[in-house]
């Protein structure tokens, strides 16, 4: 007994000292990670914000105006118009993409044949990218457009909108439904045959045990659809490109062209940037906040 | 042992990330670093670049920006630590966006070459550019089909005639099996032949008019009607219902013309090649007929294309270019290249070979018959690109009947002094 208690205590020994000894090379480890990061984020990311204050075309010729160019970006109507248009969006898109992709993966996990088939069929249009999509459906849509509605979508603003919907839901259901379908397969099967035998319906079932069991995987698709549906600018640009007069102009495309349609100064492109950075995480936080509060803990 | 392993290991790492940055150490000899604007021609300058060096031993390293992307890629290379020494500006405005990077180039070869001070991109009494291409547009006519349908070429000699011989097409499209007009589409590939060609006849007529010479503030839109009238003569005379143009491209309005299903193509000398289709025999070039001065109005007659030297490269660097500058326009191999094959310039030097190019034996032609080239005047565009999506957001509509011509009216006049002053504060 006491032998086994020694061995047990060397055992630990050696294996803590050669944790510590492992451990004195972790800052060696990291270091790529770090340097990579701070090279291709932390630092453009600063001299972003640096360079808003700036008046500038070309980092070798700057020029310091203080606010300005903040002041120009709260001026611009176009960039507040696109910041209207993309909270719509975003609004619209989130709750489409995730009622939709959650009802899709509720059929998939109920075990109909070929439920693989069709989990990569829905999962395809992810891999293709924004640009491309973009143009092919604006062919389609335009097709149909043209057709029925006597107008295209570059004409019409309202169509323009859903045309981003559409083609944003295409994409991403297939992918929140991988997530959803993860989140499903985990929920105890003894909590649903539990509430059969106490007489639960399929929709007290769905309700009370399997949406609050899936609530992890609702946080991270709201996440990632919220924050995809702000930053969108692949799909705008190819679709609509802003048109009509700039009405479909999403905030990643308004700070874009002010960037680069602007032959003498780029900063106020810049200073649209930062102001976009900070709502992006400010709006991303809140939803983390709120969600996460709803996520049972078993 | 194990220790220095992973030292070493994380090392390698490391080293690996720095691997791209290893930097060109000789910087003796000069080298030229060309930054091309135009991707049509883009083998023809890699081979050419490859056939100097073999002549000279100099390195000569030709990129070619993306169509529509060239000031993005300027504005990213300039920055590199080896930037483009050669590299071009579309004129008076894109020189004041570029000033601090352009070389004083009065007392060069190149600049005396020209064979009109016209051609020097000036400041004040200082050259910082010299146009290498002279282009000119116009309705690219087919002279078998306009024939077919009763008309002579000579016989379209103003905007009434050339009007009415378009409603006349128009009206017997189904009998005759062509239309007066290809697709004026607005896509993007297309638009810029009327938000910036078109338009530049309004404006060309208004700041002669006014004498402007320097980009004005404002700009009056006098002519307008004029442009609404032509406009109007494009969309209704055309087999392609107005309301579908944003979904036209480039391409489909160039097929409509080389399989002889319109008359009337607006575009310019850099066509030719895909206009040769209907058979070089065939290809007719009219004027823009605006209404104002038709007697005596020629093709639009301009460039958009200077060459402008990098003043921030070393002077090793600066000369090698200005070299290459004077070889492209003087040797044998660099004049024969600049006029043929994808390139086919008519170069404003004194050396400079004729293109085999029939566009511009007919733009010729109407100069010795005493017209008057009208001058590009889209250069003086402010923010050129915000500028020209106004405006063809604003036909879009008006062509879709969706907005008025107030629109159009508001997206060229309103948008001028808008977007010259997002550019001048």
């Amino acid at each position: 007994m006491k032998k086994a208690k020694n061995v047990h205590s060397a055992a630990a020994i050696t294996n803590r000292s050669r944790r510590r000894s492992m451990q004195r090379y972790s800052p060696l480890f990291l270091l790529p990670t770090v340097i990579a990061f701070g090279i291709g984020f932390v630092w453009p990311f600063v001299q972003g914000i640096y360079l808003s204050f700036f008046r500038f075309k070309t980092l070798r010729f700057i020029e310091f105006v203080g606010f300005d160019n903040y002041t120009a970006a709260f001026q611009d109507e176009s960039f507040l118009h696109s910041f209207v248009f993309t909270v719509g969006f975003t609004l619209v898109s989130v709750l489409i993409i995730n009622l939709l992709a959650f009802a899709v993966a509720l059929v998939l996990t109920k075990g109909i044949p070929g439920s693989t088939v069709f989990r990569t069929v829905f999962f395809m249009p992810n891999l293709i990218g924004g640009i491309v999509l973009g143009y092919i459906w604006k062919m389609l849509l335009d097709g149909l457009i043209i057709r029925f509605l006597d107008s295209t979508l570059a004409l019409n603003a309202t169509y323009g909108f859903w045309g981003l919907v559409v083609l944003l839901s295409w994409q991403q259901i297939g992918y929140m439904m991988i997530i959803y379908i993860a989140g499903l397969q985990n929920v105890p099967v003894e909590y649903i045959e539990a509430a059969k035998i106490d007489g639960a319906g399929n929709w007290q079932i769905l309700r009370h045990i399997t949406l609050p069991c899936v609530m992890p995987s609702v946080t991270i698709c709201t996440f990632l659809t919220l924050t995809n549906s702000f930053k969108l600018f692949d799909q705008n640009l190819a679709l609509t490109g802003g048109a009509p007069f700039r009405r479909t102009e999403m905030l990643a495309l308004n700070i874009y062209q002010s960037f680069y349609n602007n032959v003498t100064n780029m900063g106020v492109g810049q200073a649209k940037a930062v102001i976009f950075f900070l709502v992006v995480v400010v709006i991303a936080l809140t939803q983390l906040y709120f969600t996460r509060s709803k996520e049972v803990q078993e | 042992m194990k220790k220095w392993c992973s030292l070493a290991l994380v090392l390698c790492l490391t080293l690996c990330l720095f691997a791209g940055c290893t930097g060109n150490m000789k910087e003796e000899t000069g080298k030229v670093y060309y930054l091309n604007f135009k991707p049509e021609a883009d083998s023809d300058w890699q081979a050419l670049a490859q056939k100097y060096t073999e002549e000279t031993g100099v390195e000569v390293k030709v990129v070619t920006a993306a169509s529509g992307d060239y000031e993005q890629t300027l504005a990213v290379e300039i920055e590199k630590k080896n930037p483009p020494t050669m590299f071009q500006v579309n004129g008076p405005v894109g020189l004041t966006a570029w000033k601090s990077y352009a070389l004083n180039i009065t007392d060069s070869d190149i600049h005396k070459e020209l064979i009109s001070e016209d051609f020097a991109l000036k400041d004040g009494d200082i050259v910082y550019g010299v146009a290498f291409v002279y282009e000119a547009y116009g309705l690219i006519t087919n002279k078998k089909l306009l024939k077919q349908a009763g008309y002579d070429i000579e016989d379209i000699t103003d905007f009434a005639s050339l009007k009415a011989a378009a409603e006349d097409i128009h009206a017997r499209s189904a009998e005759l099996g062509f239309d007066a007009f290809t697709s004026s589409g607005l896509d993007g590939s297309s638009s810029w032949r009327f938000s910036g060609h078109l338009t530049n006849l309004p404006l060309y007529y208004e700041f002669t008019q006014n004498n402007v010479t320097a980009q004005p503030a404002t700009i009056a839109g006098t002519y307008l009607d004029n442009y609404k009238a032509v406009w109007d003569m494009y969309i209704q005379n055309s087999a392609t219902d107005p309301k579908t143009l944003t979904s036209k491209t480039g391409d489909d309005a160039v097929a409509e013309f080389q399989q002889g299903k319109a008359v009337f193509y607006q575009n310019g000398t850099w066509e030719y090649a895909n206009a040769t289709a209907i058979g070089k025999e065939n290809i007719g070039y009219l004027p823009i007929y605006f209404g104002v001065n038709d007697e005596e109005q020629g093709l639009c007659a301009g460039t958009e294309n200077y060459w402008v030297v990098n003043s921030q490269v070393s002077e090793a660097d600066q000369k090698a270019t200005l070299d290459f500058m004077k070889w492209l326009a003087t040797s044998e191999t660099g004049t024969m290249a600049m006029a043929s094959g994808n390139m086919g310039f008519t170069c404003p030097f004194k050396s400079a070979k004729k293109p085999d190019n029939g566009l511009y034996d007919i733009v010729d032609q109407y100069l010795e018959d005493g017209k008057v080239s009208v001058k590009w005047m889209f250069p003086y565009t402010p923010n050129t690109d915000a500028w020209r999506a106004e405006v063809v957001s604003a036909l879009s509509a008006y062509s879709a009947g969706t907005g008025g011509w107030e629109l159009v009216k508001n997206a060229i006049v309103d948008g001028w002094s808008k977007q010259y002053q997002a550019s001048h504060t």
